[in-house]
């Protein structure tokens, strides 16, 4: 779309924005990055189309002390990462302007990718301007996306530890998950503070290094809005939205459907305390399941 | 490397009876860092105190774990020993061997072993330990009685009596309660208005005492000693500093089809109305729901008698915020419906009535005015039977009632069954009952009054069915003493209906964040030893809002929480809990999980430059009033980042606990 990569311009071009995130050719054809242009020369290098999978909007967080207004491009499921930094105060919403980008679904060398198969919907939560067309705005044939974690729910829990045991042995704690993450955007990590008696920890098991995914997991529920970048990036392969899932399923079936992202800043399934809330005895009993 | 000491407590046989207590000290001993291990009989006496005042003398230690009871017991005992020994308080940890550990084994092997982890977790958990200091909070000297009863009354007068200025909130047009709607009380047969409207008018009279009638408190947010409320004043749209009470307007009303609540709905009154002749405020009210002016915008007749020019249809709800240093729940009770107590007919025949209908039956304000008619056709009542226990005392697992006994039920039918043989003697009276509870003072000598000098007829059993037969009720039902079925064709059912909490108490509950029990009884901070203290600090409680009770027993009770007001209001500063959380700025993201959880309102945000290695900047950050903070913790549990901890119990102290267990 080429209207995108010239609007963009022209906005950079007058003023109106100090940078642009956005992406580029990497190596191979399927290979596009995230990448920031500053120039309307380094602008020619721009690209949006079929292989801007990666999510952009936690490169935001980098830019909202910096001067001036930053342009990002945001495919519509990428505004719900947006707008639940927005619900947490990491942005401002102030000092972005958002180009709501048209999405016929991405791919990689492998076809469409994994998260696309569970696309959201094609409507932008926060944006300034939306460009796209009618191919981009025709809903996507998608697959009910708890179907993983509805196989992962009937195995007993010996077969899941197994499950779970085996895709986790391959983690070589890359971070690339973490890093990833629009919802791990922590000023200081857990996992790197020094006060937290965790940080260059030599695991005492592997069981140990395992945890990091069930803790990280614990620390996004509730804020994760499903984007799936933690699987697409994992150089091992490992179903990391798994986890994600259901947790994001145990929440919709305890306290009612949420989806984090949506609309303004409210209580969150987690963060509110009502009568209607699932007794600790149920969700005990579920988590013996 | 610091120097532990650990006393380890037989408590008698508590402990030493299910713990090796002499090996559990002899364990510790090799506990790196643990200098000194101890057993002793009592802990908590002054030689067991001594003995730890000693060892930290002698032995310059920086923190001691006490192996005992329960926190909630001695905690702060121990915290005074290490204070008086020139040891930070908060240097002193608690291991509960009692509770949760002697009381609950039955092995000796068992226990001993749980009793050394536990010892050994709180060693672990004194490493982390940091010496607290605690700070002071702000005590306003005013009290908040929710409930305008005789309990919300009685506490009023004793708070106001020793100087503090008090507010009464009361739902209802006028204070007085229930109380205001009985007859005569018992034992002495008193009658209720005569020593009830006296409290009120001293209550209304009191400079002290501010009666906010027709009205509810909406929100609470704050601590004890600084509790603030906002309390709703209902649109009575009557101008309460004009209306004299002359009652023109009530004469003149052309709608009069609003039921009566004050006579238990059982005879109507104007739209416009001041609930009772005694009513305090003495001011005329409008119910909206029947008002013709308010509904249709015609009429306005009760505006052209009023000589104060007292009405105002446009009033509105009027929001009130005050702040306050105590709040007392005075909230009472309310008898149950029986209608879904099918055998009773209760809902089908108008001549079974509720024990309370029969005091506004009886009384001279009433709707007979005084002569005992039935309500169905206004005759008098030759055979009139009362059932005990209707609603009260069920099994457990029933819907059809209360678990409880509902304590006043035996002593009114008593009252009403001799009221009735004294001034109607042509009269015959049955009761059956379950058992007859009598404890209190004069009471037992009342009931037998009743049976013996009224010859009242009381029949031990329950009642099976009561059928609609002419003009007669037929109560049907068993004699357990002659073991035999007795019909009795009655002309008037009394149900002696279980008493309940007052609707309104659940939410109030929730909003002070009081507990209450399965009943939406309030719970006492401890059964035996506090009885008129919320586990919420800061929250008292006052009459049947605890528990049923009859009138002295709560006037006892209104006393006593008072005396608990006073306490708390002499103070000009409390001392605040320093385990409180605190926020690490440097790792403080700013994203308020932290502040939609807290259920204090403990927790602001800031835009603050953050200092530390390699940063300086301009960030959105936490902050926590440790005044307001109660240190429930739930911020620690929020935080993702893990900058949110509570001082006294930190994540490094539980992890170290938990890992000298699991570990």
């Amino acid at each position: 779309m080429n209207s995108i990569k010239s609007r963009a311009l022209e906005l950079l071009s007058d003023g109106t924005v100090k940078r642009v995130i956005g992406w580029e050719k990497g190596e191979g054809e399927a290979d596009w990055s995230p990448a920031l242009f500053e120039t309307a020369e380094e602008m020619n290098s721009f690209v949006y189309g079929d292989y801007a999978g990666s999510n952009l909007s936690k490169y935001c967080l980098k830019f909202n002390l910096a001067e001036g207004k930053t342009l990002v491009v945001l495919k519509p499921c990428d505004t719900l990462s947006f707008n639940q930094l927005l619900h947490e105060h990491r942005l401002n919403r102030e000092k972005f302007y958002i180009i709501g980008a048209g999405c016929k679904g991405m791919k990689d060398e492998n076809g469409r990718l994994l998260k696309c198969n569970a696309c959201k919907g094609k409507d932008f939560e926060v944006y300034d301007e939306i460009i796209d067309d009618e191919e981009s705005r025709k809903p996507l044939n998608v697959f009910d996306r708890m179907i993983g974690v509805a196989e992962l729910e009937k195995m007993t829990a010996e077969e899941r530890y197994e499950f779970w045991r085996g895709e986790l042995s391959r983690c070589i704690r890359c971070n690339a998950c973490r890093n990833v993450c629009p919802a791990c955007t922590c000023v200081k990590c857990v996992f790197d503070n020094p006060a937290s008696g965790v940080q260059s920890k030599a695991p005492v098991t592997d069981f140990e290094e395992n945890m990091f995914h069930i803790i990280r997991a614990f620390h996004v529920a509730g804020r994760c809005t499903d984007c799936g970048e933690c699987s697409r990036v994992c150089p091992q392969n490992i179903p990391l939205h798994l986890l994600n899932r259901k947790f994001i399923k145990d929440m919709n079936e305890l306290y009612g459907d949420h989806q984090a992202g949506v609309g303004t800043e409210e209580r969150t399934p987690l963060t509110s305390y009502t009568k209607e809330d699932a007794e600790p005895s149920v969700v005990h009993e579920r988590g013996n399941a | 490397m610091q120097k532990i000491g650990v006393f380890v407590c037989w408590c008698g046989s508590n402990i030493a009876g299910t713990v090796d207590v002499e090996a559990v000290a002899e364990a510790l001993k090799s506990v790196p860092g643990v200098v000194y291990s101890v057993s002793y009989q009592y802990m908590c006496s002054a030689a067991g105190q001594k003995l730890i005042t000693d060892a930290i003398n002698e032995y310059k230690l920086d923190g001691i774990v006490v192996a005992s009871c329960s926190p909630r017991m001695h905690e702060n005992t121990f915290r005074k020993t290490a204070e008086a020994a020139g040891l930070n308080p908060y240097m002193v940890e608690i291991a509960n061997i009692r509770e949760q550990c002697s009381w609950i084994h039955k092995d000796k092997e068992e226990g001993t072993k749980k009793a050394i982890v536990l010892a050994k977790a709180a060693v672990a958990k004194l490493k982390n330990d940091k010496p607290l200091k605690a700070g002071t909070s702000q005590v306003t000297k005013r009290a908040l009685v929710i409930g305008g009863g005789i309990a919300g009354i009685q506490t009023a007068l004793d708070v106001a009596d020793a100087g503090y200025e008090v507010d009464i909130v009361e739902q209802r047009p006028t204070i007085g309660g229930r109380m205001a709607q009985l007859d005569k009380t018992f034992p002495t047969l008193d009658c209720s208005a005569c020593i009830l409207t006296p409290k009120m008018v001293e209550a209304s009279q009191n400079e002290k005492i501010n009666i906010i009638s027709y009205a509810k408190v909406e929100k609470v947010s704050g601590f004890v000693g600084s509790f603030k409320a906002t309390i709703r004043k209902k649109a009575r749209f009557v101008d309460e500093t004009k209306c004299t009470g002359c009652s023109l307007c009530m004469q003149k009303c052309p709608s009069k089809k609003g039921k009566d609540e004050f006579n238990m709905n059982m005879n109507n009154r104007p739209a416009i109305y001041i609930p009772f002749a005694q009513a305090i405020p003495n001011v005329a009210v409008i119910d909206p729901e029947q008002c013709i002016k308010l509904k249709t915008g015609k009429c306005g007749l009760c505006e052209k008698v009023c000589a104060a020019g007292a009405i105002n249809y446009k009033m509105e709800d009027e929001l009130i915020e005050r702040e306050y240093g105590a709040i007392v729940v005075a909230t009472g009770f309310k008898p149950i419906d029986p209608s879904p107590l099918n055998e009773y007919g209760y809902a089908e025949n108008a001549d079974v009535v509720t024990s309370l209908e029969l005091e506004r039956l009886m009384n001279a304000a009433g709707p007979t005015k005084g002569t005992l008619l039935r309500p169905s056709d206004g005759k008098h009542p030759h055979e009139i039977v009362f059932i005990q226990c209707v609603g009260s005392r069920c099994d457990e697992n029933t819907e059809r009632g209360k678990p409880y006994c509902s304590k006043i039920c035996c002593m009114y039918t008593a009252k009403h069954a001799m009221l009735i043989r004294d001034k109607y003697p042509d009269t015959n009276v049955h009761v059956f009952y379950i058992d007859v509870r009598t404890p209190g003072k004069n009471f037992d000598e009342f009931y037998r009054r009743a049976v013996e000098q009224y010859g009242v007829d009381y029949i031990k059993g329950m009642v099976g069915k009561v059928a609609k037969e002419g003009d007669k009720l037929m109560v049907r039902g068993s004699d357990l003493i002659n073991n035999q079925q007795v019909e009795i064709a009655a002309d008037l059912v009394v149900l002696a209906t279980a008493i309940e909490p007052d609707p309104s108490a659940r939410s109030i509950g929730t909003m002070l964040t009081a507990s209450m029990d399965t009943n939406d009884f309030f719970t006492e901070a401890h059964a035996k030893l506090r009885p008129v203290e919320s586990p919420t600090a800061g929250i008292f409680l006052s009459g049947v809002a605890q528990g049923p009770k009859d009138v002295p027993e709560t006037v006892a009770q209104a006393s006593a929480a008072a005396s608990k007001v006073i306490g708390l209001l002499a103070k000009d500063h409390l001392v605040t809990n320093p385990c409180v959380a605190e926020s690490n700025e440097l790792m403080c993201n700013g994203c308020s999980q932290c502040e939609k959880v807290c259920p204090y309102g403990a927790i602001t945000y800031i835009e603050k430059e953050v200092r530390g290695p390699g940063v300086r900047e301009v960030r959105r950050i936490a902050q926590v009033n440790p005044a307001v903070c109660q240190g429930c913790g739930a911020c620690t549990v929020a935080c993702p980042s893990g900058a949110m901890d509570l001082k006294g119990f930190s994540n490094k102290q539980i992890m170290a606990e938990v890992d000298q267990i699991c570990l």
